[in-house]
């Protein structure tokens, strides 16, 4: 029996769960896509916030009112400031720049925001790559922004989220956590300035426009887990009807 | 009368049957096609294979209706128009994405299969070799297909593996630029990818799957003990270890699609990604000439020819390596010296020759996903040559290796 | 292969089973297939209602834009234009717009619109497509001696009168396509829905 299982041991080996590579030490978000109440106030966070620098090209409008239980018109009142119509996709509200008159993000931060509708499948780590990096500005003069973050070193973009969270500086390197018993290795901050907002709040919003981005990235998920339960139910049916078919033919084979 | 030949049927099929052997083919394939009644779990994977083609052929033909080969507009057609816009669209990419994996874990089972129980032993040594083309081609369907998306992985993969073709002398490096088109993977080369991917070579996979099965079906299937059925026969004529394929194998297949489709969809459904295995996260960035990924791969199934090129510090050494771990498969027929098949009835050295060679596969399959240490490199060395002594030590280990006694009939195990 | 103690009908009976459960999860698979031909989300967004302002649009005029990517006409009728329609009635094939698909419920009357004087029409002939030209004039026409002013449609000759009925004679079989549409205010109309739907 065991010399039959051997081979099977082989092939079972075939599929490693690939281990974090170089990247930074990330914080697990939490982000939970099918809570519509976290995605509803990350999209208000995230309109109010990132969105007048960063578009969301694959994103419409009318996607966003459908799987967040909103109406059309809560979208287009609280959530649109481009002006864009119910169809289309989601543009930055400031203009990317660089034009001969306009002045836009791309001359502020040296080149254009990112556009973010696949920003958290786009990292190693996914949505904990976007809440880590929420998380993870501390203040720095040397940096024309006057703002780094430890998960995107030397990012152009400055902490738009620092009234909310306050104002944290890094600690030095031989001070970071070593991980073990509950703590995360990586870099330790310290918040000088409190926000408008408690930790555990702030944390909380980080999660909340986490999980919007998560929804962003991939806005199938929502259907794929719901239809894959029938799925799976429909298969395991048949299955089993196709193996007492099988069962009963071979009765006849000795 | 349409044909010479008498039909025992009528009807509609009684006048197809006259203009064309519907009943004979029918009774040649599955009716009266007789295999061995041994087969265990391993003779699963052949038919999962054809599945899963069949399902590569359906959802590929969808995403055609809404894929536009070129480089400005690929990427948003696969994440905007595919995975946004088009009803269930996201089901049919990730039927694809997911299918493409699961054809290449099918034909390496499949395979593997083949090592176990020396089914590309005389006489089906065309069965492996048609059988091989048809691992050739899936790899270059693989490959094109992954280009497609226009991610960066798609980019930068293609660049690598089209520079791989630079390596040939004096001809290298105009062989790259008409394979592209382009001074880099550009428009031009998705162009082309595009035909090839869904076009020529889903074509030429089909033709050989037919050949492949027609092949097989001549000499007749081998079975785990590697015992020829066609030598015990009864007085009609059929193997007495032999049972018609149609019904025995077709329901016990049926079932097996079943238990297949489950962890098929529980992929697709619940974990499409797979990690980063099935669709890797850097594929999801748009692809970027000007930047390089800090850590390229290649997908999953080509890791361990991938790990061979990156053990070898030489560009062209590098490559023939590569290529002739593929191609040293063709001649395995041949280097195989034993006088029995199944690795039941082998003698301790090619069991241990086999499963070093298994576990040096493996390994060279994960080394190849990762970063590439010196450590790494080395164990992938060795994993190289384990490799290739498998096959060049072949003709020597077989033939003075000890043998068991092969039984007259087969055995049921269960 | 014992023959006799086969049950043949508990085979039966499971052979139909699968082949009905497998039948049943080929139809659900086929459901996916069938629905990523149906307009996508970006042709939806492209298809949405549309504003056309009238305020400029003089009396006898007609004009055009595009619902759908398929041109939409606008006319201004005179009180004239409007008189004449009913003396048409005996030489139409639908005068009373009895033809369900044709046109919204509203439409459903004498002059087929919201406001007798401002006609809404889709600009494509219910034979094989073409596009239909306004001709206004009252005066014999080569394809019509007692031409009452209306639109006829170059390709194969089918004629409309100013409410878009169609003519006797001519290869269309139905009146022109009256689309769902609603007035914002008394100058700007919207195309692609009707009142109360929005």
């Amino acid at each position: 029996m065991i010399k039959r299982l051997l081979p099977w041991l082989f092939v079972l080996v075939a599929g490693p769960v690939l281990a974090a590579g170089a990247g930074p030490v990330l914080l697990q978000s939490g982000a939970n896509i099918s809570d519509q109440a976290s995605l509803q106030r990350g999209a208000q966070l995230y309109f109010n916030y990132c969105g007048s620098c960063h578009s969301l090209q694959y994103v419409r409008y009318s996607r966003l009112a459908k799987d967040l239980g909103l109406t059309e018109k809560q979208v287009m009142e609280n959530l649109n400031f481009t002006g864009g119509k119910i169809g289309d996709t989601i543009k930055a509200a400031m203009p990317a720049g660089l034009g001969p008159d306009a002045v836009g993000a791309e001359d502020w931060f040296g080149k254009a925001p990112p556009d973010l509708s696949l920003i958290a499948r786009a990292r190693l780590g996914g949505a904990d790559y976007t809440y880590t990096y929420l998380m993870s500005f501390y203040v720095d003069p040397t940096r024309p922004s006057g703002w780094n973050n430890t998960v995107f070193p030397n990012a152009s973009m400055p902490h738009v989220l620092w009234e909310r969270q306050g104002i944290q500086t890094l600690r030095p390197a031989e001070e970071h956590a070593e991980g073990g018993e509950g703590h995360a290795a990586g870099p330790s901050f310290d918040l000088v300035k409190p926000g408008s907002r408690t930790p555990e709040q702030y944390r909380q919003d980080a999660r909340d426009i986490t999980a919007f981005l998560k929804y962003v990235g991939e806005p199938a998920a929502l259907d794929r887990e719901k239809y894959g339960i029938w799925v799976i139910l429909y298969l395991l049916l048949f299955t089993g009807v196709a193996y007492l078919l099988k069962h009963e033919y071979w009765k006849d084979v000795h | 009368m349409a044909g010479d030949r008498t039909t025992t049927v009528t009807g509609v099929l009684g006048w197809l049957d006259q203009r064309m052997p519907v009943v004979d083919f029918w009774n040649k394939h599955l009716a009266q096609y007789y295999a061995p009644k041994n087969f265990n779990i391993w003779y699963y994977f052949g038919s999962l294979a054809l599945v899963v083609l069949v399902n590569q052929i359906v959802t590929g033909i969808w995403l055609t209706m809404h894929y536009k080969p070129s480089a400005v507009d690929a990427f948003a057609s696969v994440e905007l128009t595919i995975m946004r816009d088009v009803e269930w669209g996201w089901l049919l990419r990730y039927m694809h994405s997911t299918g493409a994996s699961f054809f290449f874990i099918m034909v390496y089972l499949h395979m593997f299969r083949a090592l176990l129980y020396g089914s590309y032993q005389k006489p089906r040594e065309l069965v492996w070799v048609l059988g091989m083309l048809i691992f050739l081609a899936m790899m270059a369907e693989g490959f094109l297909g992954y280009v497609l998306p226009w991610g960066q992985m798609s980019f930068w993969g293609a660049q690598v593996i089209v520079s791989l073709f630079g390596a040939i002398p004096a001809i290298g490096p105009d062989l790259v630029e008409w394979i592209q088109g382009d001074y880099l993977p550009s428009d031009a080369t998705i162009n082309r990818f595009f035909a090839l991917h869904v076009v020529a070579l889903p074509i030429s996979l089909l033709g050989l799957v037919v050949l492949h099965l027609g092949a097989l079906h001549e000499v007749g299937s081998n079975n785990p003990d590697g015992v020829d059925i066609k030598k015990k026969k009864d007085a009609k004529g059929v193997p007495l270890d032999g049972i018609p394929f149609h019904p025995y194998y077709t329901v016990k297949d049926t079932f097996g699609v079943g238990v297949f489709l489950m962890v098929f969809a529980f992929v697709i459904f619940f974990e499409p990604t797979v990690g980063d295995l099935f669709l890797e996260y850097d594929n999801f960035n748009p692809a970027d000439p000007m930047v390089t990924p800090a850590h390229i791969k290649p997908v999953w199934y080509y890791t361990p020819y991938y790990a061979m090129l990156r053990a070898v510090p030489d560009k062209l050494l590098g490559v023939v390596v590569m290529g002739a771990a593929v191609m040293i498969l063709f001649l395995l027929p041949w280097l195989d010296k034993s006088s029995v098949r199944s690795i039941r009835y082998r003698g301790p050295i090619t069991k241990i020759a086999l499963a070093l060679f298994t576990v040096s596969f493996v390994t060279l399959g994960y080394l190849g996903m990762q970063a590439g240490s010196e450590l790494q490199k080395l164990v992938a060395q060795i994993c190289t040559g384990i490799y290739f002594l498998f096959f060049i030590l072949m003709p020597v280990y077989t033939k003075m290796d000890s043998v068991k006694p092969v039984p007259d009939r087969v055995t049921m195990h269960d | 292969m014992a023959a006799e103690s086969v049950n043949h009908g508990r085979r039966r009976f499971l052979t139909a089973s699968t082949v009905v459960v497998g039948g049943v999860g080929g139809v659900f698979a086929a459901i996916p297939f069938i629905a990523a031909w149906k307009p996508n989300a970006k042709a939806v967004a492209a298809g949405a209602p549309v504003t056309a302002d009238i305020s400029k649009l003089a009396v006898g005029e007609q004009l055009t834009i595009a619902w759908r990517g398929r041109p939409i006409f606008i006319v201004r009728r005179s009180e004239a234009m409007l008189a004449a329609l009913p003396a048409e009635d005996a030489r139409l094939k639908d005068p009373q717009s009895t033809v369900v698909d044709q046109q919204p419920e509203f439409a459903k009357n004498g002059y087929r619109s919201l406001k007798p004087d401002i006609l809404v029409l889709v600009g494509s002939c219910t034979h094989l497509g073409c596009s239909p030209k306004l001709h206004t004039e009252v005066q014999p026409e080569p394809w019509d001696s007692q031409w009452k002013g209306g639109y006829y449609c170059p390709c194969h000759n089918s004629r409309f009168d100013l409410a878009g009925r169609v003519y006797d004679g001519s290869p269309a079989p139905t009146n022109l396509v009256v689309p769902p549409y609603r007035f914002e205010s008394d100058t700007r109309v919207v195309i692609g829905e009707s009142e109360g739907a929005a």
